[in-house]
């Protein structure tokens, strides 16, 4: 259906211009090969992100969107296609995987906080190791973001310590340090309740205001997905590709009153009626969580 | 509020305490019966020997505090020990993550490796001896196997388990393969290398009483300086009873502070894990 064709961006009135981390992805295919049986994950899937934008990746678990999300972080290489950040060729013909990189930062699923290190550490982590600053430089710029978002007094606590909700908001700020192009979530409130995750996506947006990076967000929850998304890329199920696009047309700077509004409602129900569809499949291959 | 905590806390602590007590008397009590009468409570039997009382093990403990062999009967064993725990970290530990971070030499090295692993460290002794000039130098050597094997199991382990997402994250926040390495690998492995060193540690003593035994103690004669293991061989052929049962309680001991000691190392090394 969507084979061969892009499907384009057409947020313009909702964007502010931001000028980097456009992602484009083209054609991209993977083949999973583990004993001769190759397996389908992504199926010609073509997608346009505009700088600057939050798109929500959604489909059932497994569908193979994770797949998608470890070729633009250089996890895991593609079988064929292209993906191109703002212009340029992360991975494609002769070069299969792309180059992990401090401009594209994902927040995983479990969080990827280094247990040993504390959340100042942590934070940060990046500027140090590339040798873009000092130590004391790092742990200065480090204390004014935590500081920022709110975490203050939990610099000297190791991640153990404290509840996930903050685990997960220190590592978007670990990941800002770097100043990167686009952030990658893997459903990174999934193990939350809904109570810390509605403080979460606030938290978030918030987050996205102030820095205007583009989001590439994987989700199962329809809710998070439209109160966060500019874009809804709603996927089919194993082979992978973007069965409908949604745009969300709820004016950003939103708060959670949007919840409660007609057109989240009617959103909400024009994507359920696409999802379903896909779960069903999902369910009925017997697909396993995760 | 507080003192209500600190109060339950008492009550607990004095209860649990008031148990040992009651544990460690009940046996002592039960032992000193035991050894004194040829019959136990009325009943014959027949494969209880001789057991030196409870009493008469303690009196030979007080004789033997003010004896320097015994002294130095510990401290031959724990140089042993120490010996042979230290080289083996110093070389399972490199070795572990070597074999836990590169392929090529994890191909090379753990075929030898594991089919020297099950081979006890006892079975040992006899190679040892006719390949180590000296007596001590076999025994350290047999000790440092004990501990070696335990060690680099761990080490392989604990640096294989580590999570691929502290890779996958480090490596996108810009760390070099040294970086990965010296920042993810090293400190990701330190919980296990503490697991190692203290399984390790008790193998160790296992060990080292054993191998004093059975190649006699080391070079000096007499059994001054021939370590707790020969401390307690030469009290059975001596017919020294009571000191067979002291060398062992000794073993206990030393062994106990030498875990515990670990324990505390431990704990300073991974200040991340004190809270759970």
């Amino acid at each position: 259906m969507m084979q061969g064709q892009a499907v384009s961006s057409s947020m313009g009135n909702k964007l502010s211009a931001v000028g980097r981390g456009a992602i484009r992805i083209e054609e991209v295919v993977k083949i999973y090969d583990p004993e001769g049986a190759a397996v389908m994950a992504v199926d010609h899937c073509s997608l346009d992100i505009a700088a600057g934008e939050i798109c929500m990746v959604v489909g059932p678990s497994g569908c193979g969107k994770t797949t998608l999300l470890n070729a633009i972080a250089g996890f895991h290489s593609i079988s064929s296609g292209r993906i191109y950040l703002d212009g340029e060729l992360l991975c494609g013909p002769g070069r299969p995987k792309a180059e992990p990189g401090a401009d594209r930062i994902v927040v995983f699923q479990n969080g990827a906080l280094f247990p040993w290190r504390t959340n100042l550490e942590n934070v940060a982590f990046g500027p140090i190791v590339q040798g873009k600053l000092s130590r004391k430089e790092a742990y200065e710029k480090a204390r004014g973001m935590m500081a920022d978002a709110g975490l203050s007094g939990t610099e000297h606590n190791f991640p153990g310590e404290i509840s996930s909700g903050v685990r997960r908001r220190v590592e978007i700020v670990r990941a800002l340090m770097n100043d990167p192009k686009v952030l990658l979530f893997d459903e990174p409130y999934r193990a939350l309740d809904s109570l810390t995750k509605s403080v979460m996506h606030e938290a978030l947006l918030e987050i996205y205001y102030k820095n205007k990076v583009t989001i590439f967000f994987i989700t199962h929850d329809l809710e998070e997905a439209i109160f966060l998304g500019h874009r809804l890329a709603i996927m089919t199920t194993r082979p992978c590709r973007p069965k409908k696009v949604l745009e969300v047309d709820i004016p950003h700077p939103r708060d959670y009153s949007v919840l409660t509004s007609p057109r989240f409602r009617e959103l909400m129900d024009e994507t359920l009626e696409a999802v379903h569809e896909e779960a069903r499949k999902a369910f009925e291959l017997g697909e396993k969580e995760g | 509020m507080s003192k209500g905590i600190a109060g339950i806390r008492n009550a607990l602590l004095s209860r649990t305490m008031l148990r040992a007590i009651i544990s460690v008397v009940v046996f002592l009590v039960v032992w000193e019966i035991g050894s004194r009468s040829k019959q136990w409570l009325g009943f014959t039997v027949p494969w209880v020997g001789h057991v030196p009382a409870p009493t008469a093990v303690l009196t030979a403990w007080l004789r033997l505090l003010a004896d320097l062999g015994y002294w130095q009967s510990w401290y031959m064993s724990l140089i042993r020990v120490l010996a042979g725990f230290v080289a083996a970290m110093i070389i399972g530990i490199p070795l572990g993550l070597l074999m836990a971070v590169s392929k090529t030499f994890n191909g090379i090295g753990f075929p030898t490796f594991e089919v020297l692993r099950p081979i006890p460290p006892l079975a040992w002794v006899p190679a040892s001896i006719i390949f180590w000039p000296t007596q001590e130098l076999s025994i350290a050597f047999v000790t440092f196997l004990g501990a070696f094997f335990t060690v680099v199991i761990n080490v392989v382990g604990g640096a294989k388990s580590i999570d691929v997402r502290y890779f996958q994250a480090a490596q996108a926040l810009g760390s070099s393969q040294w970086d990965i390495f010296r920042r993810i690998v090293l400190p990701g492995t330190v919980p296990s290398i503490v697991v190692g060193a203290s399984v390790g540690m008790g193998i160790t003593w296992n060990v080292v009483v054993a191998a004093e035994m059975i190649s006699g103690g080391g070079s000096q004669a007499g059994g001054s300086g021939g370590g707790l293991g020969f401390l307690i061989w030469n009290s059975y052929v001596g017919g020294s009873y009571e000191q067979i049962v002291v060398g062992m309680i000794s073993i206990g001991i030393a062994g106990y502070l030498c875990s515990e000691t670990l324990r505390r190392a431990g704990i300073v090394f991974t200040p991340w894990l004190r809270s759970r």
